[in-house]
């Protein structure tokens, strides 16, 4: 007998593994139930949102530290997916040369020192893990080891990431400046806007929001989720318990941008760009709204709180463009008041009633 | 290394561990007849905690005034004084919350709390509850003292830990030692203030501490829980050192029987210590409680 939770999460794999394709792939375009390339396009972006979201609630939601920069994370996941795509376009660049457009508009003879290894796949697949994982160790153990806590620690993560997209700005840095990286030709060799390899893309991307969705939940039902709420609610009773809360804080911030940094590299090929502006602090807030309204310290709350925002969002934006980021404003206040556990929050306490 | 030595130190070694329970009574015995290990507290003078001249000030003023304080194994102390007298800046000196300005604080005779981070001293065996009772709300009561339970600390040991048999024994035992067996499955946020105050004792329990600081323990009791209080820290004596930090002179009068010293601080250092009545008698202490 499979309980309700695995029958959930096999419904989710079936139905990014076998539904969308099959929809989308085999039945013809005029058909009621083809499910369109833009709406499996949106879907995807979507589902790369909710893996953020889903990191942000461990950090945030379980952990009670709020990280206003987590778009850095994503973001350099995104650029180290997004320098093995750019070195994939060979020769068909606009210049015809062996560097990338960029370098040949700066009028760079070499690759830089930081590209060398950028035409292997799996070096750039390492580093979509490693220098994500290694800003955030480096980072957390300093600002945990200092004991910045609450509204400091939010401001220090916003400047972070508002100090790497200056820095990415700069033609100088070597990544594109504030253009980035685009004109993605082929990923492995296969054609990126081909119809099979955007699938297979969008496969990878439902299996690795499921795979992170059982991984938070194996973290949050251990003992270490029960540690993890315990520093949120009485840090100092938790160190005075004997626990190092630096160590706990330190692993499920660095888990939380390791997510992140995945997200970023599973969406730079389906959205065909990555640039500075992922790095803005607006982006890195968006983060954390789409957590709050999906409900915080539920592990479904931000990935539903990721899917309502980013659906409300596109379709808003069709209709009344001027007034979305009103309207987003308008949905944060709301939720913080009336919603304190966010959407999920609601469907409980109908039910319960 | 010879076999022999090494089976004379591994004897040694044994001999101190079943000794360790008795060691709560005094246990005194020659200082080379012991082994002494890094994170275990040697009590062999008798000694639990000692504080040398702790001075701790806060923009030019004292809040504690080099404070000379002794506790013994096994013992149980009062401490009173009025608002303001360095209490609780005592216990976060103790704890690793406040570094001292000038001062030693030894527990047993060879661990420099000083030198210990906050949950490094309640590693070796110092345990605290709060003025205001801190639980971990989110989290059921049964959760609350699992976490307390003494066991692995490390992340990695988080991650695969399981409950054995024993140690469910041990936390429903506490639970049952702190009245809240029926309440095991209740988050503890939505428990009385009282009740917080019992789940944060049973905390202490867990965590087995061979000294535990309680600062106001019964504030916001019933006067009935305030009696079951007494009687659980009077149990406690002997297998624990403890220091209560108290304002209700009723509550120290239980704990102390009349045989208990009782240490008045007044402006950071102490100003009297002997019985309470003693102290009560002291015409400084009158006046330090009464004003002129």
């Amino acid at each position: 007998m499979m309980s309700r939770h695995s029958i959930a999460v096999l419904g989710a794999l079936l139905l990014v593994g076998v539904l969308v394709p099959a929809l989308n792939l085999l039945v013809p375009a005029g058909s009621a139930l083809h499910l369109s390339d833009y709406v499996v396009g949106l879907v995807a972006k979507i589902m790369c949102y909710a893996i953020c979201a889903l990191a942000m609630d461990l950090i945030w939601g379980f952990t009670g530290i709020l990280s206003l920069g987590h778009g850095v994370f994503f973001a350099l996941g995104g650029y180290a997916m997004g320098m093995y795509l750019m070195r994939q376009i060979g020769h068909d660049g606009n210049y015809g040369s062996d560097l990338p457009d960029f370098m040949v508009f700066l009028d760079w003879k070499t690759l830089p020192w930081h590209w060398a290894l950028s035409d292997s796949f799996w070096f750039q697949m390492a580093m979509v893990l490693v220098v994500p994982g290694l800003l955030a160790f480096v980072f957390g153990f300093f600002a945990f080891r200092s004991r910045i806590k609450g509204v400091y620690f939010s401001i220090i993560t916003q400047a972070l990431t508002y100090a790497a997209m200056l820095l990415f700005f700069r033609n100088e840095t070597g990544f594109g400046g504030n253009n980035g990286f685009t004109d993605f030709k082929r990923i492995l060799g296969h054609p990126i806007t081909a119809p099979g390899t955007r699938m297979l893309l969008f496969v990878v991307t439902g299996a690795v929001l499921v795979g992170f969705y059982l991984l938070a939940r194996w973290l949050v039902g251990a003992k270490f989720g029960r540690v993890l709420m315990a520093i949120r609610d009485a840090e100092s009773r938790v160190m005075f318990t004997g626990y190092d809360p630096i160590a706990y804080k330190l692993a499920i911030w660095v888990i939380s941008a390791l997510m992140c940094g995945v997200a970023g590299a599973l969406y730079v090929p389906q959205v065909g760009i990555i640039n500075p502006s992922e790095m803005s602090p607006a982006a890195g807030i968006e983060i954390a709204i789409w957590c709050a309204v999906g409900g915080r310290g539920s592990l479904v709350g931000p990935i539903v709180g990721a899917f309502f925002v980013n659906g409300a969002k596109s379709w808003f934006t069709q209709m009344f463009p001027e007034f979305w980021l009103y309207f987003l404003g308008a949905l944060f206040i709301a939720v913080t008041l009336f919603l304190p556990q966010g959407l999920v929050g609601l469907v409980k306490r109908r039910s319960r009633s | 290394m010879t076999p022999e030595l090494m089976e004379q130190g591994a004897r040694a070694r044994r001999e101190h561990e079943a000794h360790e329970a008795e060691a709560a009574s005094g246990g005194r015995s020659a200082a080379f007849g012991r082994v002494v290990t890094a994170k275990e507290p040697d009590f062999g003078t008798g000694v639990a905690l000692y504080l040398d001249d702790v001075t701790v000030s806060f923009d030019g003023f004292k809040a504690l005034n080099a404070l000379n304080l002794m506790i013994g194994v096994g013992e149980l102390r009062a401490i009173i004084g009025p608002n303001g007298a360095g209490k609780t800046t005592m216990m976060d000196v103790i704890t690793g919350k406040t570094r001292p300005d000038a001062g030693g604080v030894s527990f047993g005779q060879n661990i420099d709390l000083l030198r210990l981070r906050e949950n490094e001293i309640a590693e070796v065996g110092i345990g605290r509850k709060f003025q205001k009772p801190t639980v971990f709300e989110a989290l059921s009561v049964f959760e609350n003292l699992e976490l307390a339970l003494k066991t692995d600390r490390g992340v990695r040991a988080s991650l695969v830990h399981r409950l054995a048999g024993e140690q469910r024994d041990r936390i429903e035992q506490t639970l049952s030692t702190i009245h809240l067996s029926d309440s095991a499955a209740r988050t503890a946020g939505l428990l009385s203030h009282g009740q917080k105050q019992w789940l944060e004792i049973g905390m202490l329990l867990m965590q087995d501490p061979r000294l535990l600081l309680l600062d106001e323990p019964v504030a916001g009791m019933t006067d009935e829980e305030t009696e079951r209080t007494a009687e659980l820290l009077l149990t406690l004596e002997g297998k624990h050192s403890l220091v209560v930090v108290e304002h209700d002179m009723k509550f120290v009068d239980q704990i102390t029987e009349g045989r208990r010293k009782v240490t008045v601080l007044h402006e950071g250092s102490v100003l009297a210590e002997g019985l309470l009545r003693d102290v009560q008698a002291d015409e400084r202490v009158v006046e330090v409680y009464l004003g002129r």
